[in-house]
C-alpha cells in the first residue's frame, strides 16, 4: 500500500467496484482476445444485474472490452463509441447461483470468429477476481502483475516458461495451471513480485507449444 | 512503507522537527524509488484532477446516469453568489461565503462522480467530494501555497493508510463512517497542517472529524452512489473544516485518534449487513427509497 492507493486512483465514477473494477474486467477479456472485438456479449449476475444501468456498469465493461482504462473520460461514451466502430454488444441479466454479487461473464468475438470467454467479479476498490478463462478455472486478482500463458498441454512447457523467467530474474509469487482435458489446451497463470517486464512476452510466445502470452498489469 | 498508528506519525515528525506531510513525502519517495519532487508531481496530478472535477461538477446541466441527481452544487454556488441591485455581493448564507462554497465544491465532485465524471478516489469514489471541496477552497480562497496543500495531502494519505489498516475504508465492510468519515478525518488533518498547525493538531483534527461520523451507516437508495452519498460529502466537508478549526484553536480531543479508529472498527463490525452498502436498510428501505428503486429497476428483486 502506498499514498496513491489512498488518494487515487483517478477514475470514472461513480463506484470503484461497479465502474473502475468493471472496466478492468473488460480489459482482461480484451487483452486475451488480442484484438478489437466485433461482438461483445455480457452476462451480468447479482448486483451487476440489478443496478448496471444506474451505475453505468454496462458502459464500463464495454469500455474495457475495447481496451480503455478506468481513468479515461471516454468510458462514459462507450456505448456510442462501440456503435460508431460497428461493434455489436448485448447485456443480459442472469442468475448464477453462488457467484460473487458483482459477477460478469464476458464473451468477445474477434474478426475471424475467434472467441474468448472470461468470468470474473469486481470485488471492491477496483480490485477484480478473474475466475475462468475459456472455461478453465484461473483465479487471479490483478493485484500483482500477472502473465497468462495459453499452451498445448504437453511435457516441458511449464519448465520452459519458468526457466525463462528465472533467467530474467523474475520471482513468482503465485502460480496455477488449468486444463480442460489431457493433451488439450492448458493455461498458466503466473503472478510475479514487482513490475513484470512486457518485453519477455515475445520470447515466451516463441517457446515450443505456447499459443499466446499476455500480461495483465496490477491496479 | 506502512504506518501502524497516527501517534507514530506525530512522534516521528516531532523527532525530526518537520511536518507529517514532509515526513511521509520523504518516506514514500524513498519507497517508490523516485525523488521527492517527482512524488510531489504525482500528487499534483491528483490535485489537478480534483480541480477539474470541481469545475465540471458545477455545471447546472449535470445529471447522473440514473437521472436522479445533478445540478445541486450549482444551485448552492449560485445561492452563495447573491448580489444586491448595485451588483455588490451579499453574504446572506448561514455558513458564510467560504464554507458555503467549500460545501458547494464537495457537492460538485460528488455529483460529477455520479454522472460518470473523472474523479480521484479519496479515499473512495463515494467520498470523493470531501477532500477537493476543502483543499480547492484553501487554494482558491485562503491563498495557501500549492506546495503546502500537496504536502498536506501526504498527511491525509498516511492517516488514510492507518485507517485502512486498523479499521476500513469500504462502505461494504465499515459503513459510511469508513468512506465519508475517513475522508473527513483525513481532510481535517490536511487542513490543520496546511494552515500551520502542529502534528498534534493534525492528529486532533482527524480524531474530531472521525468522532462526528462514528457509526454512520451506508444505505444507498437503489444501491447507487447518489442518495444520500452526495449530500454526505457536503456534510463531511463541513465536519472536516469544523474539526480543523477546533484543533487549530487548541481544543484537544479527549479520545486520541488511534482509539477513535479502533472504535470505528468496532462500530463498523457491529453494523448489520443491511446498513453496509447492500441498499436494503436505512434510507434505502424507506417507502420513498423503495419507490425510487422500483421506478429505476422494477419490482423483482
Amino acid at each position: 500500500m502506498n499514498v496513491f492507493d489512498i488518494i487515487g486512483p483517478v477514475m470514472i465514477g461513480p463506484s470503484s467496484s461497479h465502474t473502475a473494477g468493471a472496466v478492468r474486467l473488460g480489459r482482461v477479456a480484451w487483452k486475451i482476445l488480442e484484438e478489437e472485438p466485433k461482438r461483445v456479449d455480457i452476462l451480468l449476475a447479482g448486483s451487476f444485474a440489478e443496478t448496471y444501468k444506474g451505475h453505468g456498469t454496462d458502459k464500463a465493461l464495454l469500455a474495457g472490452c475495447m481496451g480503455m482504462h478506468a481513468y479515461q473520460r471516454e468510458v462514459r461514451d462507450a456505448l456510442k463509441i462501440a456503435d460508431e466502430k460497428g461493434i455489436a454488444y448485448s447485456f443480459t441479466p442472469v442468475s448464477i447461483p453462488g457467484a460473487h454479487p458483482n459477477t460478469a461473464v464476458i464473451t468477445l468475438t474477434g474478426t475471424d470468429g475467434k472467441k474468448v470467454t472470461v468470468k470474473g467479479a469486481s470485488i471492491g476498490g477496483a480490485n477484480i477476481e478473474v475466475e475462468e478463462v475459456n472455461g478453465m478455472p484461473v483465479m487471479f486478482t490483478g493485484r500483482h502483475d500477472t502473465y497468462l500463458v495459453r499452451h498445448h498441454d504437453t511435457t516441458g512447457v511449464i519448465a520452459a516458461v519458468t526457466n525463462y523467467m528465472m533467467f530474467q530474474g523474475l520471482n513468482i509469487s503465485n502460480f496455477r495451471l488449468s486444463r480442460k482435458n489431457r493433451d488439450g489446451e492448458a493455461l498458466l497463470m503466473i503472478e510475479v513480485e514487482g513490475t513484470a517486464p512486457r518485453e519477455i512476452l515475445e520470447h515466451m510466445k516463441e517457446l515450443p507449444n505456447v499459443i499466446s502470452a499476455i500480461l495483465i498489469r496490477a491496479v | 512503507m506502512e504506518y501502524e498508528s497516527i501517534r507514530e506519525l506525530v512522534e516521528r515528525a516531532n523527532e525530526r522537527n518537520t511536518s507529517i506531510g514532509r515526513l511521509v513525502l520523504a518516506d514514500q519517495a524513498e519507497e517508490m524509488d523516485i525523488s521527492e519532487e517527482e512524488c510531489l508531481m504525482d500528487m499534483d496530478r491528483m490535485l489537478i484532477v480534483m480541480e477539474e472535477s470541481v469545475a465540471e461538477g458545477l455545471d447546472p446541466e449535470l445529471r447522473s446516469t440514473s437521472g436522479l441527481t445533478g445540478g445541486d452544487a450549482y444551485r448552492l454556488w449560485a445561492y452563495t453568489d447573491d448580489k444586491d441591485t448595485t451588483g455588490h455581493p451579499i453574504d446572506d448564507t448561514v455558513l458564510g461565503g467560504f464554507m458555503s462554497r467549500v460545501v458547494a465544491r464537495a457537492l460538485a465532485v460528488a455529483e460529477y462522480n455520479a454522472a460518470m465524471g473523472r474523479i480521484v478516489a479519496a479515499p473512495t469514489a463515494g467520498a470523493s467530494g470531501i477532500m477537493p471541496g476543502c483543499l480547492v477552497g484553501l487554494l482558491e480562497e485562503k491563498a495557501v501555497p500549492r506546495r503546502t496543500v500537496l504536502e498536506a495531502m501526504f498527511t491525509a494519505a498516511a492517516f488514510g493508510m492507518v485507517i485502512a489498516k486498523k479499521a476500513s475504508l469500504a462502505g461494504a465492510s465499515g459503513g459510511c463512517q469508513a468512506e465519508c468519515g475517513s475522508a473527513a478525518g483525513m481532510t481535517a488533518a490536511a487542513i490543520a497542517e496546511a494552515l500551520g498547525g502542529t502534528p498534534e493538531m493534525a492528529e486532533t483534527a482527524c480524531a474530531m472529524a472521525l468522532k462526528n461520523q462514528l457509526g454512520l451507516v451506508c444505505d444507498p437508495v437503489a444501491g447507487l452512489v447518489e442518495i444520500p452519498c452526495i449530500k454526505r460529502n457536503a456534510a463531511g466537508a463541513a465536519i472536516a473544516c469544523t474539526a480543523a478549526d477546533m484543533a487549530l484553536a487548541g481544543i484537544v480531543s479527549r479520545i486520541p485518534a488511534d482509539e477513535v479508529i479502533a472504535a470505528m472498527k468496532e462500530s463498523g463490525d457491529a453494523l448489520p449487513a443491511s446498513l453496509r452498502e447492500t441498499g436494503t436498510g436505512g434510507l434505502a428501505a424507506t417507502p420513498t427509497g423503495v419507490r425510487i428503486r422500483e421506478a429505476l429497476f422494477g419490482k423483482n428483486r
